[in-house]
């Protein structure tokens, strides 16, 4: 076992979806205060904040989000900055706070990851989505996201024999573990078929194969653990929290149908917490297409390069089976605002290490990995928690 | 925005228009887009100016059917990782060609071609798009 040195006490998540009623602080002091009354931490405990939010400036038109959400969260005079990288700006978040509170420098942290994507249209949405890829030589020339994915998404099918019926399963799988979770966007199945008739994006790719544009905030009390139990009697350790980077066009990577900093980030996690891949009992994977659950199903070496749509073709990552994998719904179904994800992926296995995610528990889950994505796989975080 | 500025267009039209990148020649190594920095060789590294032949086939592709408003008149339209025949890859449009037609291996090469503008009024960003070979040419 790894040492343990940072916990989570607390966790708070906003319903995710499209939120016209709230502005983004709104809904993100709503994570965070269900974050501290879940943990029995008082306001007064916390000794700094950090926000994970990709683009705020672009998408709302307020920047300084870490002085902001301390000011109106009432909490004083307390260090509160905000980290980005694109959409695995809520990992880094968790990230900053676990060196933090192992460094000592801090005791108690509150965590929030939040995005408002819903008050600009959805070509302004796009816009801002495409400048997390390189925007100057990938965007600029006609590339949106769904393109990029599609390029390793086609070139996975060629290689591999990966099906358009294999991209559709991802999708099917997440709507039906969604509806067991009262946060997520989409609360109800969807068919197979329904999937594979959906509207076309960019070929292969389909509307029902990428996540949506949401709103929403996730939020997480952390602090060392040796404080931990003095405010709760389930404390979730972060075993392990990894970081690693690609390049930033996916027109550079080595293999497109690998993304490189997963895999490193992967294996140095696992060392790390002196585990393997096999000792997980949960997964949150960042499936913003669903090729990308797809592609890292192998990355982090649950199966063979190229085996991912067999996997899921014989049911092994459902709820139930050995290896679950997103079963809060994912990106696709649970929602992708995008500085939120990294962080509600975190409250996601919290909730099923400390057996409180209801309808959607796994029975005696004790580990659980987390890997969030930015861009095209330019920038992995990963995190193993255990009780 | 920051990314509509004329400067920021002109700085870099050798590439853009020329298809110019960069050759290590400590590892002999061809990059392109430009890059400051050799990532294999760095402090060892000597790069120098290239112009790419502008020839290459398809890495991968897709046709494009939900598009920003500077692309909404071209829709659908073809968007590819194009290979190099020097070994780098780039992004670029596939045009003069039946999408449907467009498959991985396909030889392409360079042209000239509108990339976007900004708004009405602003600047017209020119750059390279790529079509099929044909065989009179002599590329094939």
């Amino acid at each position: 076992m790894g040492e343990e040195d940072v916990a989570i006490v607390g966790v708070g998540m906003s319903k995710f979806g499209e939120l016209w009623e709230k502005n983004l602080l709104d809904f993100t002091l709503e994570a965070g205060m269900l974050a501290i009354f879940d943990s029995g931490v008082r306001g007064a405990d916390i000794d700094a904040a950090i926000v994970g939010n990709m683009s705020a400036g672009r998408f709302t038109g307020q920047e300084h989000l870490g002085a902001f959400a301390a000011d109106m969260g009432g909490l004083g005079n307390i260090p509160s900055y905000s980290v980005e990288a694109a959409c695995a700006s809520g990992g880094a978040a968790v990230r900053h706070a676990y060196m933090a509170i192992k460094s000592g420098e801090h005791d108690v942290m509150l965590v929030l990851g939040c995005e408002k994507m819903s008050d600009v249209s959805q070509t302004e949405a796009m816009n801002t989505m495409s400048v997390a890829s390189d925007w100057e030589w990938e965007g600029m020339f006609g590339a949106t996201f769904p393109a990029l994915y599609a390029f390793i998404a086609r070139r996975h099918m060629m290689e591999y024999g990966t099906t358009e019926e294999h991209l559709a399963l991802p999708t099917v799988k997440n709507h039906k573990n969604a509806a067991g979770n009262p946060w997520a966007q989409f609360q109800r199945p969807v068919r197979k078929e329904v999937v594979m008739g959906s509207g076309m994006l960019a070929d292969p790719i389909r509307v029902l194969h990428s996540s949506p544009i949401s709103d929403g905030a996730a939020g997480l009390v952390m602090c060392s653990a040796e404080k931990a139990k003095e405010f709760t009697d389930t404390p979730v350790y972060i075993r392990s929290s990894e970081q690693g980077s690609d390049t930033l066009a996916l027109h550079d990577r080595r293999d497109i149908c690998t993304m490189d900093s997963v895999v490193t980030s992967v294996n140095s996690s696992l060392k790390e917490a002196d585990l393997a891949i096999t000792d997980m009992d949960v997964f949150e994977l960042h499936d913003s297409f669903t090729i990308s659950e797809i592609t890292l199903m192998e990355d982090i070496g649950l199966c063979e390069k190229g085996k991912g749509g067999k996997m899921l073709e014989e049911g092994l990552t459902e709820i139930g089976a050995k290896f679950p994998v997103n079963t809060s719904g994912g990106l696709k179904a649970r929602g992708h605002p995008i500085g939120a994800t990294g962080v509600a992926q975190i409250v996601e296995l919290a909730l099923q290490l400390r057996g409180d995610a209801e309808k959607r528990q796994v029975e005696g889950a004790e580990k659980g990995m987390a890997v969030n994505i930015g861009g095209t796989g330019a920038t992995s975080i990963v995190h193993i928690l255990g009780r | 925005m920051a990314e509509k500025g004329v400067a920021q267009v002109w700085r870099k039209i050798r590439a853009i228009y020329n298809i110019q990148g960069k050759h290590c020649k400590t590892c002999d190594t061809y990059y392109f887009p430009p890059r400051p920095v050799c990532p294999e060789c760095r402090r060892k590294g000597e790069l120098v100016d290239y112009k790419f032949k502008g020839l290459g086939e398809i890495h991968s592709f897709a046709i494009v059917r939900q598009a920003p408003e500077t692309f909404k008149r071209q829709m659908p339209y073809v968007v590819a990782q194009v290979k190099l025949d020097e070994g780098a890859r780039l992004t670029a449009q596939i045009v003069n060609c039946d999408p449907e037609s467009v498959h991985i291996g396909m030889r392409v090469r360079a042209c000239f071609r509108k990339i976007t503008e900004y708004g009405q009024g602003g600047i017209i960003v020119y750059g390279y798009k790529f079509e099929p070979t044909m065989r009179v040419t002599g590329h094939e």
